[in-house]
């Protein structure tokens, strides 16, 4: 079918064209435009009918008028897989950008991606250990998990981002992961940033990347994260990879959404964002997981930045609802000086259940973890008294639990940026943070364990 | 007109056809794969369509086939155990036809069709029947019995009656009139199954979880909604009340959540034992597994087909729990759907028909006496996921108006780690006046008295708080610090329940019951100790107390309870002498 081209454009409007009098063409299809001076844009056909077809042009509708001439290709979009990706720098759209041959396809995917049966999915139990004490103890990550940075403009997401995907292994384990990296407008220095790091620790040997920078096409975002996936798919589940996918910023994406949803008149729903968005975040977030008889798996790790540092804000929201959990990245901490700045008491890991304790990390895991998060948690309450009554209104219990909070915060968050601190050493560390606070108030912890690990007993 | 028509157009999940005859809610197949698809607007000759697949690659002009009939459940023995997505295709089939991606075109059966199963009637040739009425019994698990009824629509006199071993499309009766009954029957998901009358509720749906039966109690074939913000515990709630609930049938709807999740709940229950039986829980289960990346359209067809099979079971006599977790993914999916119809919106981009779904689906609860005669109850337990945790938002609202309980989870609490992270002071229950006379039969005759103590000083515990807020504990009188203490006591000992414990995630109401009384015991000891001069300090830290509280996470503790009580007394009574 491809092949004809038509020069019937009635509208072009925002990122979207519109024509009529075509053949039937695919619900899905990928156009390809020619400018009268002769470029060639991209698209997909976003809604068909006898009479009308309505294209959303990823490189933007610049210089496109009706004299442009549409090819409907007859397909839908595939990525070309093959493990030649590894290693490869491509655009926003899947095209090389470091200058290295074309992808060499070994099959064609389709980068919408299909939903994983539940049945068939394997519930993930590995702990994957990051080296960084608040996500190890408390947050703990898992293999096949999809678990965000909620994060802000201005904050060190990034370097996080970056520590985890150099440090991240199974506990006494040297398997590596593949990074897929996807970038969705994030600025270049930030791009050079990832890449450089990844360079210098020679990951970058291991990783694809798929780039779209904040000068590039916003609707060209739309795709890019769905051909990361795709590949990432491809890496885990046809050639046994063990994958991490890090994409940012996904604020972006969703604001590009939004430009497409405004464009085509839709209702909005919260903030103007389309009412379809958790469905369409969905279609990303669960890609992540592990299959039943395959050895590989997708690890996701989506970096977003909060508009205002607002959780509720419908981005953050909807993301909350797919993910596993959530690394949350307080201001407060960072402008403390404390790196890295997480903030453990809205952050949350809900797979950590499975992967932790005697067989996985240590027997004391989950009780250590409650206890440090509830004495942290009370401690950072007391400071709000304390602002009030001062500190001698305190019992004796209370200031050992405000004490507590700030060596907290300067001994178990505070790590440096190439920290990389073993589950043991997290937990031990643990250990010795409570013992400033006596036993009797350290109530989530039975005496079993205190007699074991307590400096006092280990001394 | 006739039942085969084209596609006109196609917009996402949403295609129209044209030139075929339809009417509302008909069956429809679109394009050359057949994807399954519905009717669901028409205008002149055109009929919009929700199809349940993914519709990418479609074309215009290709063929629609309208099946005439409406959407549809298959019921009868092998429901039981199965897991499902949103149309009642069996996972597990779906999987060996297309592997571990879902893809589409692909039609299954609802459960084995050639498997037989041991049908032993219990109705004769002679014998009058009606929609509704049990001819014969199927022992379908260990624990349930699967009873064959009449199809609600049929009636006559049995002119034949088999037992035996049989498939579900196989005659087992064959009525006067030639009418063949079969064990498998059909029903529309959208129209709720009939029932003689419905009664008011009078018996709890014991849950195991403190909280809820004893302060918040829901009962049998009734509605509660669970709305809660991210992180909250909604799926665990949702996933306790699956497990430890004393319903004889449980379906659970997994509406638009993570697949992950699903998979758990898949892991999980064929390895556990329902407290109630003895029995593997799978036994009574019925799962349905729509994940926010699967089908929006069937997303949406999700609840009724889980309703549907709940009704079902109602009809046999059973009391059934049914989990919706999420219903605000339900409400989204008829928001995509209704925004791609061009619709006028309502309240937040959703229909304005939402609140009228809600009721409708909600309604579907309820204790019945059935067209057999007997008593049924089908309890609807809806998860709400309202953004950012406002409940003001439409679902939540229409939600809170027609069920009459609320389990409103507090992101607060579950950042305290105070799980299950109800909150107590704006949750509500208007089921007690209803419920009481069962709990003074069953449990104990003081046991509203006894909530009521307890909430009440909940209550005053809230208030003294803000006084604390400003002036610290130390500034207020001894005996109000007494409070604070035993607000605490009820807070972590009887509220908080660990449901990850094998031991405290299950809690026998009579030795809620006890627990209770046990604080109220603790509160009168102190009074009286304190008076006699005794520290408050002292009277706090005596070790049988310690004892009693640690005692719950240890098994035997309903044999040990009033003896542990009896020591914190007695030590209690020490502190004075001492002084």
């Amino acid at each position: 079918m491809a092949g004809k081209e038509y020069r019937t454009i009635t509208d072009v409007k925002g990122p979207l064209v519109f024509l009529n009098k075509t053949e039937p063409v695919a619900y899905g299809e990928i156009v390809s435009l020619r400018l009268s001076n002769g470029d060639i844009k991209n698209g997909q056909v976003l809604d068909t009918s006898d009479d009308m077809v309505v294209v959303q042009v990823f490189e933007g509708t610049a210089k496109v008028d009706r004299q442009a001439g549409v090819t409907f290709l007859g397909d839908v979009f595939k990525l070309p897989v093959s493990t030649d990706l590894v290693g490869r720098i491509l655009d926003g759209a899947g095209r090389p950008r470091d200058g290295g041959p074309e992808i060499v396809a070994d099959e064609k995917a389709d980068i919408i991606g299909a939903a994983i049966n539940p049945y068939s999915r394997q519930s993930p139990h590995d702990f994957i250990q990051t080296g960084i004490s608040a996500i190890d103890c408390c947050t703990t990550l898992v293999r096949g998990q999809k678990l965000p940075i909620f994060s802000a403009s201005g904050l060190p997401h990034n370097d996080i981002a970056l520590q985890i995907a150099r440090q991240a292994k199974l506990k006494d384990s040297d398997e590596e992961f593949i990074v897929v990296f996807c970038a969705m407008g994030i600025t270049a220095e930030e791009y050079n940033f990832f890449r450089s790091d990844l360079e210098r620790t020679g990951a970058l040997e291991n990783a694809v990347l798929f780039v779209n920078l904040a000068d590039d096409p916003a609707v060209e975002r739309i795709i890019t994260p769905r051909l990361a996936l795709t590949a990432a798919e491809y890496l885990a589940f046809e050639q046994d990879y063990h994958v991490l996918v890090i994409y940012t910023d996904m604020t972006n994406y969703c604001d590009a959404l939004r430009q497409i949803g405004a464009a085509r008149e839709e209702v909005p729903g919260r903030r103007g964002y389309p009412g379809y968005m958790y469905t369409d975040l969905a279609m990303l977030y669960e890609r992540a997981g592990i299959v039943k008889g395959k050895k590989g798996s997708i690890t996701q790790f989506p970096i977003l930045t909060m508009p205002g540092d607002d959780i509720t804000h419908p981005i953050p929201d909807l993301s909350g609802y797919i993910t596993e959990g959530q690394i949350v990245i307080s201001r407060e901490l960072h402008q403390q000086g404390i790196y890295p700045p997480i903030n453990v008491l809205p952050s949350l890991s809900r797979l950590m259940g499975s992967c932790i304790g005697e067989k996985t990390t240590r027997d004391d895991h989950k009780k250590v973890s409650d206890q440090m998060y509830a004495a942290y948690a009370q401690g950072r309450e007391l400071r709000g008294l304390v602002a009030i009554v001062g500190e001698d209104a305190l019992n004796e219990r209370d200031k050992q639990l405000l004490d507590f909070s700030a060596i907290f915060e300067d001994r178990f968050l505070r790590q440096s940026r190439d920290e990389d601190r073993s589950i043991d050493e997290t937990l031990n560390l643990c250990w010795e943070l409570m013992s400033n606070i006596d036993t009797k108030y350290l109530v989530r912890l039975d005496e079993e364990l205190i007699a074991k690990y307590h400096p006092e007993n280990r001394a | 007109m006739s039942n085969e028509g084209q596609i006109y157009r196609i917009s996402g999940p949403v295609v129209t056809a044209k030139g075929m005859s339809a009417a509302m809610y008909d069956v429809v197949r679109v394009g050359d794969e057949g994807l399954m698809g519905e009717v669901i607007e028409i205008h002149g000759d055109q009929s919009v369509i929700q199809v349940y697949e993914d519709t990418s690659g479609i074309r215009p002009g290709e063929p629609v086939l309208n099946t005439q009939e409406t959407l549809s459940v298959a019921l009868g023995p092998g429901l039981l155990t199965q897991i499902y997505d949103g149309i009642q295709r069996p996972l597990q089939t779906l999987e060996e036809q297309m592997g571990f991606f879902i893809t589409r075109g692909v039609d299954a059966d609802a459960f084995d069709m050639e498997k037989t199963w041991t049908f032993e009637p219990v109705a004769s040739a002679g014998d009058e029947v009606s929609g509704g009425n049990v001819i014969g019994h199927v022992q379908e698990t260990e624990t349930i019995v699967h009873k064959i009824m009449v199809p609600p629509n049929v009636s006559g006199t049995i002119k034949s009656i088999e037992s035996g071993d049989f498939n579900v499309t196989q005659t087992v009766a064959t009525l006067e009139d030639g009418t063949e009954i079969q064990m498998m029957q059909k029903w529309p998901v959208r129209s709720p199954r009939p029932f003689q009358t419905k009664y008011a509720p009078d018996t709890p749906l014991i849950t195991g979880m403190r909280i809820l039966d004893f302060l918040f109690p829901l009962a049998k074939g009734g509605a509660a909604g669970i709305p809660g913000p991210f992180g909250s515990g909604k799926t665990v709630t949702q996933q306790s009340l699956a497990k430890y609930s004393d319903a004889q049938i449980v379906v659970y709807i997994g509406c638009g959540e993570r697949g992950n999740e699903m998979t758990e709940v898949l892991d999980e229950f064929p390895h556990l034992i329902d407290p109630n039986t003895g029995k593997p829980l799978m036994n009574r289960t019925v799962m349905i597994a729509n994940t926010s990346n699967m089908p929006v359209a069937a997303r949406e067809a999700s609840v009724y087909t889980g309703i549907t099979i709940a009704e079902y079971f109602r009809d046999m006599g059973y009391d059934v729990a049914l989990m919706a977790d999420s219903t605000s993914r339900w409400a989204e999916a008829m928001r995509e759907i209704s925004s791609r119809l061009e619709e006028m919106p309502g309240e937040e981009g959703y229909p304005a028909y939402l609140s009228s779904r809600i009721a409708e689906f909600y309604e579907r609860a309820g204790r019945v006496n059935t067209l057999s005669g007997e008593d049924g109850s089908v309890t609807a337990i809806g998860a709400v996921s309202p953004p950012g945790g406002d409940i003001s938002e439409p679902v939540s609202q229409g939600t809170l108006r027609i069920v009459k309980v609320f389990w409103g989870l507090d992101a607060g609490l579950a950042r305290q780690r105070h799980f299950p992270a109800i909150n107590w002071l704006n949750s509500y229950s208007l089921y007690p006046p209803s419920l009481d006379q069962w709990y003074r039969d069953n449990i104990g005759q003081d046991f509203p008295e006894i909530r009521t103590a307890i909430s009440g000083l909940l209550q005053i515990e809230a208030e003294l708080q803000e006084i604390v807020q400003l002036v610290g504990s130390d500034a207020l009188p001894v005996d109000q610090q007494l409070t604070l203490e035993v607000a605490r006591m009820i807070r972590e000992y009887f509220l908080q329940q660990n449901g990850f414990d094998p031991i405290d995630a299950y809690c026998d109401i009579n030795l809620q019951y006890r627990m209770a009384k046990a604080v109220l015991t603790f509160q009168d000891a102190a009074k009286s100790a304190m008076g006699a001069g005794s520290a408050l300090s002292d009277v706090v830290n005596v070790p049988a107390r310690s004892a009693l509280l640690r005692g719950r996470f240890e098994e035997g503790y309903i044999d040990r309870i009033d003896d542990m009580v009896k020591a914190m007394v007695d030590e209690i009574e020490a502190t004075v002498e001492e002084n």
